[in-house]
């Protein structure tokens, strides 16, 4: 890739507020620093309300941030969106009912003008990448939640993007299915050579994955802190059963509780974030 | 009965006929039972006397056909003038509201405001307008029926797409034309559809009580007034029998046209779960 001398994604002295109505303003975000190098796969992981989401959309420009800077491939998210940089995939499927799961496909390549004849191939090949390739012609109503999650990701790979924004992607789906599209995803991963940044509530998930875990804490929204995953890649189902990565996740977990300051602190902020475990 | 249907529902190919035939077997014999009963009622003579039987309007239907299938044209026309021009002007100032958010503060209310006034009352005023013998007063009595529900779901299939859709087509920085090919205009049919089956039922009654309030005498509206006057109650009954048939026949022409339209609509439902 070209830019490969500029990071995939870098972030400086990133701040959103959102204004409230009759009340004081929401920081969503602050101080936020981080870049993430071409090819890498990272996971933003917090509590709810710890911005998170924000964060990977202000990364797609599709909000606005209100203070600092936000690259992609060494240009503006701006630029980058408008020169369609991006694959999105969020927690929801977001196909279009009135479209054949190869259709969907086909949208993103319809909407930039790539070449006519050469979008049937593309579409079949991401298909086959999600090994749905014996549903082009199905509606997305027929198809189970895992299915139409694949859907989306086909979709979101049909640009083939520089850099993959996933938003809880798998979030809505059960342990099984998601344990598997994991692997699946990992596998695409490497066969595609693009950047990945995924939002997650789910720890295991988040080390399974990830090649950095970014540790979010809410009110304000800011980094807490940053957990380098030396799990070697290609990784597995066995890769679930390491004690490296029962460390991982342990280290991932206390990161999100906080580091503990104090006894009294730590046992209120374990309270309050058990909803989240 | 019970028998059969659970074998067609164990069967692995579910027949079309054997399922077409559940759904309109029930309907089917429960119109025929009224009919007979009618029949019967009447020929004893019953409290809504004179009250003609269903073979006297059916030979009446025979003996008036002339006047009949004339003053039937006469109203096709205009509920079918009346549900195009509703449905045009619905369309064009649904797309309007849709495209500017200042149109939809300013038309939206007022449409919607405007859709609660009694619109029958607006007939003789129409009639006086356009002229009370010029057809154009009974489609334009049609088009005002038609235009409310067009302009209310054509807006809402255009606008209320969600956000999730529009943040998609965002990153793939489609412009607004795009937006509109792709998401909004497809989105929007099944609700324009709903509104238009609705509109061609009312087109038919807009057309209808227009002529009730003057005009040629060669309309369905006109022919029961007139023929119950003059105490032919199964020639005012044959009129009517003709009128909900052309009415039934265009709902069920823009049906097919909606299933030939938004095919993948129909697939969802109906395939069952």
């Amino acid at each position: 890739m070209d830019q490969a001398a500029a990071p995939a994604v870098r972030l400086a002295g990133v701040e959103k507020v959102f204004p409230v109505k009759d009340g004081e303003p929401t920081v969503a975000l602050t101080g936020i620093e981080l870049e993430v190098g071409q090819q890498e796969f990272i996971s933003l992981i917090g509590p709810s309300g710890c911005g998170k989401s924000t964060l990977l959309r202000a990364v797609g420009d599709l909000i606005p941030v209100t203070e600092g800077t936000v690259e992609v491939n060494g240009k503006s998210a701006h630029q980058a969106r408008l020169d369609r940089e991006y694959g999105m995939v969020f927690q929801a499927p977001v196909l279009f009912d009135w479209r054949t799961v190869e259709a969907n496909v086909r949208l993103p390549l319809e909407v930039t003008g790539y070449p006519k004849g050469k979008r049937d191939a593309l579409v079949a090949e991401k298909l086959e990448l999600v090994e749905l390739g014996g549903f082009a012609k199905h509606y997305p109503h027929q198809l189970s939640g895992g299915m139409q999650q694949r859907v989306a990701i086909a979709r979101a790979l049909a640009l083939q993007p520089s850099l993959l924004l996933m938003d809880e992607p798998f979030g809505a789906l059960d342990e099984m299915t998601r344990e598997r599209l994991n692997a699946e995803l990992l596998d695409i991963w490497s066969e595609t050579q693009t950047t990945v940044i995924f939002v997650t509530h789910s720890i295991p998930e988040a080390v399974f994955l990830s090649s950095r875990v970014v540790v979010m804490s809410p009110r304000p929204g800011r980094i807490a802190e940053t957990i380098e995953v030396d799990l070697p890649y290609p990784r597995s189902e066995a890769t679930r059963e390491q004690d490296r990565y029962y460390e991982l996740v342990t280290e991932v977990r206390e990161a999100i509780r906080g580091r503990p300051e104090s006894g009294k602190d730590l046992a209120a902020r374990a309270r309050s974030d058990s909803s989240f475990g | 009965m019970t028998a059969s249907a659970s074998r067609a529902r164990r069967s692995p190919v579910p027949s079309a006929l054997s399922a077409g035939l559940r759904q309109w077997a029930p309907p089917l014999i429960v119109f025929i039972a009224v009919i007979v009963a009618w029949e019967i009622w009447a020929s004893g003579g019953g409290f809504f006397n004179p009250i003609p039987t269903p073979s006297a309007i059916w030979s009446a239907l025979f003996e008036e056909w002339a006047l009949l299938s004339s003053s039937a044209m006469a109203t096709v026309i205009e509920a079918l003038g009346g549900l195009l021009i509703g449905t045009v002007a619905g369309l064009t100032v649904g797309f309007l509201t849709s495209r500017w958010a200042i149109a939809r503060d300013v038309l939206l209310p007022l449409a919607i405001g405007a859709s609660t006034i009694p619109i029958i009352a607006v007939a003789p005023i129409l009639n006086n307008w356009f002229g009370v013998l010029n057809p154009l007063s009974k489609m334009s009595m049609a088009a005002l029926l038609v235009f409310f529900p067009i302009v209310i779901n054509v807006t809402r299939g255009l606008v209320e797409v969600g956000p999730a859709k529009l943040e998609l087509m965002r990153s793939y920085a489609a412009d607004d034309t795009t937006v509109l090919r792709k998401l909004r205009v497809p989105h929007m049919l099944p609700f324009f559809f709903t509104a238009l089956k609705v509109g061609t039922t009312l087109a038919f009654i807009g057309a209808i009580v227009g002529e009730f309030f003057g005009g040629t005498s060669n309309v369905l509206g006109r022919v029961v007034l007139q023929a119950i006057s003059a105490g032919k109650f199964d020639v005012a009954w044959a009129a009517i029998l003709i009128g909900a048939t052309v009415a039934i026949l265009a709902y069920v022409a823009v049906t097919l046209i909606e299933r030939a339209v938004i095919p993948w609509y129909w697939h969802i439902h109906d395939t069952p779960e």
